[in-house]
């Protein structure tokens, strides 16, 4: 009962240690706000996963084109509106960046 | 020392409600250090859990009947095996067992994604402490695994039907399912709270998912397997509420893992998936409802209790926030593009989503029917087996006919003329099985005919896949044939790992279809020396043997089996009976033919004084392909689980372009 009671009381103060660690490590951090993304960092991860979306549709496209999956017919039907799809992902990605370059300077 | 387990799980319970708390004030308010210290109370409350199941564990080894809990379990004479299953044979341990896997899930999930998606771990955190915080709440206050009392000279046992070696593996695989939906659900619902409804929550998750259906998968096989040799009715699915507990979450999970595809590819069905993850999780939390709350009558609930309420209480609130935050994020879910066409692949994913769901929801029906009948007119009525061999025609037909059409359509568009070239030979062999097996005399069942002619098309689509990739993959480059090979699976893991996986559930449709539609069954009551026959079998009653095992007295019928003119050897069926549990068992005997796949089933229903039996047999065509169906859905799913590096770096580079930290 005793070495249970102890083991018992040992095992709380270390998870309050635990808990309380990131406290004890920064008593006064500079800033203590949570490092989020900004609205145009989610907007640029939008446009990123657009990009990678539409490349790996073009790169499916072409894989099962020469498996046989995709006959010539779809093939020729759906290559140019991939084509545009990633033309225009990177075009977007590229006016996202020339957008935030003078904040990129001001920082 | 049941006040040791007691406190760490009290200490479980208030690291669960601080990181609850903490997580949820640090999220809205956006502080740093107490988003941190909440995440180390949900890594703590894995090791205070881990700490409490040490401590029952040792109590169930060293048979310390001061726990109520072991003692009610188990007994001296019980093997030490199915001691340490006697941890999640009863309801306090099995809720500790959810506890402790739902704490270690929480724990791995969040350092491997804390600097990789902090932002959204963030959100995440509280979600797992709420989940936490009410399993904890129920081994604290509700039903404790460390209530105590004065040690009597022998614990009361096991139920028999639980003393087998799958009850090593089948519960814990189970619950790993059941717990693992959690991860999917956290994910979605923190990234519904933190508006960050990008990718990353899918990414995240995409491995705990599959994990999580594959172990369900694999448990439901192990289940089935030992009702099929240790309950003894001849059977191994009987649409039981607890078996459909398992089923439902795993064909909401199959759902979601085949939407999951369109919303990466397409940027659709965004709201679908958060949909299908919630009702995955809600199923997952009603299977253990129904497990463990003894609301149903069932061969596998082995307990009266209370928590049923507790249970539908916190179902109810998961169900009802979820879905209103759901309906509060709505204009943030709207997907960007639309369905081009219904003859796609997208489209042929979403109806095989809408037959998984209409599958999954006849058998919730089902489930709840009996409930709901006692509820409004006091008495229990039942659906049986005919209504859910109805859904299960009606619905899984078409589904299975459609895990050979889907993943040969192109995405977006495809037309008639390049649908009807792809699918030239795989009808082909299709019409040609049909049509041999017809000749076979296989009409005698429509339903298993048409299951196997459906058999035949998927398993050639999949060859064809497979062929077409490698010549693909060789003509590329590859320098061999087998390398051609390997390059295209370890390319596209998911994609052929899945193929591997249709294989295997086009094998246990054969194998359900081969044993049920086209079985057969013999029954008598036989003296030693009288015969029986079935189909082109002849057993003969040779003797009755009565031997001592640890823990039960064994009487064993021997029968010789011959098949046409060949002697087969023998066969032994009989029961088992139990002293300290005061219980009987049926003990089967199955006689496997190897090459046909094909089982010889004998029930010794009933031992008269004078040594007569009354024997029920069964012939189960291709039954085994079911199990040998478990393997391969095995190593299709460790396909697709295996870690993706090419993956891993496209998604490192594209954090690293937002500046988000690249590690993970």
């Amino acid at each position: 009962m005793t070495l249970a009671l102890v083991l018992a009381a040992a095992l709380a103060v270390a998870c309050v240690v635990a808990v309380a660690l990131p406290f004890i490590r920064e008593p006064e951090p500079e800033s203590d706000e949570l490092d989020d993304l900004d609205d145009a960092e989610r907007h640029r991860l939008a446009l990123l996963e657009e990009r990678d979306r539409a490349l790996a549709a073009l790169k499916e496209l072409e894989f099962e084109h020469r498996t046989g999956t995709v006959s010539d017919e779809d093939y020729r039907a759906q290559l140019g509106p991939l084509r545009r799809d990633v033309a225009s992902a990177l075009q977007a990605l590229s006016r996202d960046q020339e957008e935030g370059r003078p904040d990129d300077a001001r920082n | 020392m049941p006040e040791l387990g007691r406190a760490a799980l009290l200490v479980t319970l208030g690291l669960s409600l601080y990181a609850l708390v903490a997580g949820a004030t640090a999220a809205h308010l956006g502080r740093r250090r107490l988003a941190r210290s909440a995440q180390n109370a949900l890594v703590a409350s894995f090791a205070t859990t881990a700490v409490a199941a040490v401590v029952l564990l040792a109590a169930l080894l060293r048979n310390d009947f001061s726990f109520t809990y072991v003692a009610r379990s188990t007994s001296e004479a019980l093997p030490t095996a199915y001691t340490i299953s006697a941890f999640w044979g009863g309801q306090e341990g099995s809720l500790l067992l959810w506890l402790l896997v739902l704490t270690g899930f929480g724990a791995a999930a969040v350092s491997l994604n804390r600097s990789w998606a902090r932002d959204l771990i963030v959100w995440v955190v509280p979600v797992f402490a709420a989940v936490s915080t009410f399993f904890a709440f129920l081994v604290v206050v509700v039903a404790s695994p460390f209530a105590s009392q004065a040690a009597p000279a022998d614990g009361a046992g096991m139920t028999p039907s639980l003393q087998n070696p799958y009850m090593l593996a089948h519960p814990p695989l189970l619950y790993l399912g059941y717990v693992g939906l959690t991860v999917p659900f956290a994910f979605a619902i923190g990234a519904l709270l933190s508006r960050k409804l990008d990718e990353r929550w899918l990414i995240a998750t995409r491995r705990w998912t599959l994990f999580a259906w594959a172990a369900l998968g694999i448990g439901q096989l192990l289940g089935s397997h030992w009702a099929y040799v240790e309950v003894g009715w001849g059977g191994y699915y009987a649409w039981d509420p607890v078996e459909n507990a398992a089923l439902m979450p795993w064909l909401a999970a199959t759902a979601f893992l085949h939407s999951v595809m369109i919303q990466e590819k397409r940027g659709m069905l965004r709201v679908w998936n958060v949909l299908l993850v919630i009702l995955a999780f809600s199923l997952s939390l009603f299977g253990t409802f129904l497990t463990r709350s003894g609301v149903v009558n069932s061969i596998h609930s082995f307990t009266q209790s209370s928590i049923g309420p507790w249970f539908l209480a916190f179902i109810a609130v998961v169900v009802a926030v979820s879905l209103g935050l759901v309906l509060s994020r709505l204009p943030q879910l709207r997907s960007p593009t639309k369905l081009e066409s219904a003859i796609s692949r997208e489209a042929a994913f979403l109806y095989n989503n809408l037959l998984l769901l209409a599958l999954c929801l006849a058998i919730l029906w089902g489930v709840v029917y009996p409930m709901l009948s006692e509820a409004v007119r006091g008495e229990a009525i039942v659906l049986g087996r005919s209504y859910y061999d109805f859904f299960l025609r009606a619905f899984g037909l078409p589904l299975l006919l459609l895990m050979g059409i889907g993943p040969l359509v192109a995405w977006r568009r495809a037309s008639l003329a390049s649908l009807a070239t792809t699918f030239r030979w795989p009808t082909g062999v299709a019409v040609v099985t049909g049509v041999l097996l017809l000749l076979l005399g296989a009409g005698s069942s429509i339903p298993g005919l048409v299951a196997y002619t459906f058999a035949a098309f998927v398993l050639a689509t999949i060859v064809m896949e497979f062929a077409r990739g490698t010549r693909a993959r060789k003509a590329l480059g590859a320098a061999s044939w087998p390398s051609a090979f390997g390059s295209l699976i370890s390319r596209n893991r998911r994609r052929y790992g899945g193929y591997v996986v249709h294989a295997a559930i086009v094998m246990l449709a054969i194998g359900v279809a081969g044993s049920s539609a086209f079985d057969s069954v013999a029954e008598a009551k036989l003296a030693r020396g009288d015969s029986l026959r079935i189909g082109d079998y002849t057993l003969v009653y040779r003797s009755l043997d009565e031997r001592a095992s640890a823990n039960a007295t064994e009487i064993r019928a021997t029968l010789d089996v011959r098949r046409g003119d060949r002697e087969l050897g023998t066969v032994e069926a009989g029961k088992n009976a139990y002293t300290i549990e005061d219980q009987v068992s049926n003990e089967v005997g199955i006689r496997s033919d190897k090459l046909t796949g094909e089982d010889l089933f004998v029930i010794a229903e009933q031992i008269d004084p004078d040594g007569s039996i009354y024997f029920r047999v069964f012939v189960k065509p291709l039954v085994n392909l079911i199990w040998l169906a478990g393997l391969v859905f095995l190593v299709g799913s460790l396909i697709t689980l295996w870690p993706d590096r090419r993956e891993q770096r496209r998604l490192v580079a594209r954090a690293s372009e937002v500046g988000i930290p690249a590690t993970r």
